[in-house]
């Protein structure tokens, strides 16, 4: 075998049960990266949530708490309260942060608790079969919108972090997508920068990775990454919301 | 330590847990325990710890879960409808085997109920309450002396056996002024905590969870956490006994309802009746032992409660058939009366 590039050593050797095609794993390498490169695994404490990636705490190789759903931002509230000095991350699905838990994320991001929230939106509940999530776009088939989703019964797909972003408390908020190599290193960029934003005590940062689930979505991996593009880029725009610059 | 202040029970519980090493609470407000939050609010500044408003119950305790994790000796109190939103977080806790004092006020219900002293949420708080197989320990003060004793304690025992503890009192613990004095609780030898997730410096990294997906694995934990609580029956139960030497009728309360209970003993044996009185200071563990060797000798229990009837259970399980177990409630927030007991005891034939 030929080694094309190493597994970043805050991420455990294990295998993951990500399906085929998920973007889940890119998203936890590319935090797991930003981890290495900051040098900050060894006071790192990770919070899983309830969703696909709620074995997220076997894969990283730093402490981590499991959560109940859609509570982690007040599990990880209760952290970085004893622990100032420590890195604290969420690692929320968007059923678990945009439904659930949407009280504990808009507390937590107005508070401007000193987390950083990594926000996997793919538009659907992955786990529990494919269920409507508070992201599934408009006419987007699931499993209890199976006529597509409508408006008139059940509002319309919610931009996390464009109503994140109107809180004062917030200090970094950005939109990133991994459905191709260029877009994957801005992914990067961004969760660089959110976790630096913490390091400096900036307050509460966040990135929202649009993510595949072609189990769910009942496609193949590449149009899968394909339908992303199409779909959810013009509806979730991408870019950043909120900068510490623009705080101070 | 060492000398005695006159203090009201929110707060004496409050200042308790800080003699106790308590340096963080989160909570939410409901009456009747809102002096608790209020008071660690302008007290934990003062020794370095940290007071939080959170936006909901359900944060709260999801907020203890995460400073329990971090190693931290974390409080948080509610009353009856905010107990029932931490039930989540309270069984996620004792799943991940961390050590926390949960302080509820009870109220009234069910539902919202009203702001009256009640023991309705016995049943909530010994049998679960959360889903899954898990226990607090719950321990009940009938005094703000006790209180402040048992909140001291409740923190080592939490610790020792990696448990939430529940504190239960009602609005006249908490609203009521008595003298206290804060003592040390008797050591124990604790363990320490290298489970904690605080950055996995110079060491593999720990993960604090509560999923096991292997049904062998899961039933295998749960065992495991059961044992524990075989040891805490074995070691924790608290009871007291009042005049059962002789005692024909023996009373059974806990809390507010034991101290009306023992002013309707005291007329009662007056008056020449062989009443005594068992007062369980723990809930869970219950003291079955000291009511089953009871029924020995007594013709007849008499449970009284602020509630339709929830301890009662506990005690007939314990009395096993051997002689009858009458019940006295009041409920909604309804204080029994010591002529109400009286009364009650008379037309038992009263053991005279
Ligand atoms: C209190 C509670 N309600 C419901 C569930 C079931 N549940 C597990 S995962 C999930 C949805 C997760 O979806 P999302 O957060 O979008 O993550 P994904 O699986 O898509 O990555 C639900 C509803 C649960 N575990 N706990
Ligand atoms: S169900 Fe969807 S989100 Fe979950 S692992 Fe499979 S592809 Fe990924």
């Amino acid at each position: 075998m030929i080694k094309v590039a190493g597994r970043p050593e805050s991420l455990t050797d294990k295998q993951m049960h990500y399906c085929p095609g998920c973007t889940h794993g890119i998203i936890h390498r590319l935090v797991a990266e930003v981890m290495d490169e900051l040098g900050i695994r060894e006071k790192t404490i990770g919070v899983a949530p309830v969703g696909c990636s709620v074995l997220a705490y076997e894969y990283f190789n730093c402490d981590m708490h499991e959560a109940a759903h859609g509570r982690a931002p007040a599990v990880a509230t209760g952290i970085k309260r004893v622990l100032p000095d420590k890195v604290v991350f969420t690692y929320q699905g968007d059923g678990d942060l945009a439904s659930i838990g949407t009280a504990e994320i808009v507390h937590a991001a107005n508070r401007g608790e000193k987390i950083t929230t990594i926000f996997v939106n793919n538009a659907i509940y992955g786990m529990t079969g494919g269920q409507m999530a508070p992201t599934t776009l408009l006419g987007q088939k699931a499993t209890t919108a199976p006529y597509g989703r409508d408006a008139e019964k059940a509002g319309y797909p919610i931009r996390v972090s464009e109503m994140l972003s109107t809180l004062t408390g917030v200090a970094y908020i950005a939109r990133v997508s991994v459905h191709n190599p260029q877009h994957i290193r801005k992914a990067k960029k961004a969760i660089k920068k959110a976790f630096e934003t913490q390091l400096e005590g900036k307050g509460f940062s966040l990135v929202e990775v649009l993510s595949t689930c072609p189990t769910n979505w009942g496609l193949t991996p590449i149009e899968a990454l394909k339908w992303l593009e199409e779909n959810m880029i013009p509806y979730y725009p991408l870019g950043e919301f909120k900068t510490p610059e623009e705080v101070e | 330590m060492g000398e005695r202040i006159l203090m009201k029970g929110n707060e004496a519980i409050g200042e308790a847990a800080i003699k106790a090493g308590c340096r963080y609470f989160f909570g939410y407000p409901i009456t009747p325990q809102n002096e608790l939050p209020e008071y660690m609010s302008r007290r934990l500044p003062e020794v370095g710890g940290v007071f939080l408003q959170a936006e909901s119950e359900v944060a709260a305790i999801n907020m203890v879960y995460g400073a329990a994790g971090a190693g931290a000796r974390v409080m948080t109190s509610s009353s009856s409808p905010g107990i029932s939103l931490k039930m989540e977080g309270i069984s996620y806790i004792a799943g991940a085997d961390l050590p926390c004092v949960i302080v509820n006020i009870v109220r009234g219900g069910p539902g919202l109920g009203g702001i009256q002293p009640a023991q309705s949420d016995y049943f909530q708080a010994t049998k679960g309450g959360g889903h899954g197989d898990y226990h607090m320990v719950v321990l009940a003060p009938s005094s703000i002396q006790e209180a402040v004793d048992l909140v001291m304690e409740a923190f080592d025992i939490a610790d020792q056996y990696r448990v939430p503890v529940m504190v239960i009192g009602d609005g006249m613990i908490g609203q009521m002024m008595e003298p206290v004095e804060f003592k040390e609780p008797p050591k124990r030898d604790l363990p320490a905590k290298d489970w904690i997730t605080d950055g996995c410096k110079g060491r593999k990294p720990n993960v604090i969870n509560s999923l096991s997906l292997q049904p062998e694995k899961l039933e295998e934990m749960n065992w495991n956490r059961y044992k524990r609580y075989e040891k805490i029956k074995e070691n924790e139960v608290k009871v007291e006994t009042i005049n059962m030497e002789d005692a024909e009728i023996a009373l059974v309360a806990y809390g507010t309802t034991s101290r009306i209970c023992f002013s309707a003993m005291e007329t009662l044996r007056e008056e020449g009746y062989k009443v005594g009185l068992i007062r369980p200071i723990t809930l869970w563990p219950f003291p079955t032992e000291t009511i089953s060797k009871a029924a020995d000798n007594v013709k007849a229990f008499l449970t009284v409660e602020m509630s339709t009837g929830q301890m009662v259970e506990d005690v007939r399980l314990a009395v096993n058939g051997k002689v009858p177990v009458h019940f006295y409630g009041r409920t909604g927030g309804m204080v029994p009366s010591p002529d109400e007991i009286i009364e009650q005891v008379k037309a038992l034939g009263g053991g005279k």
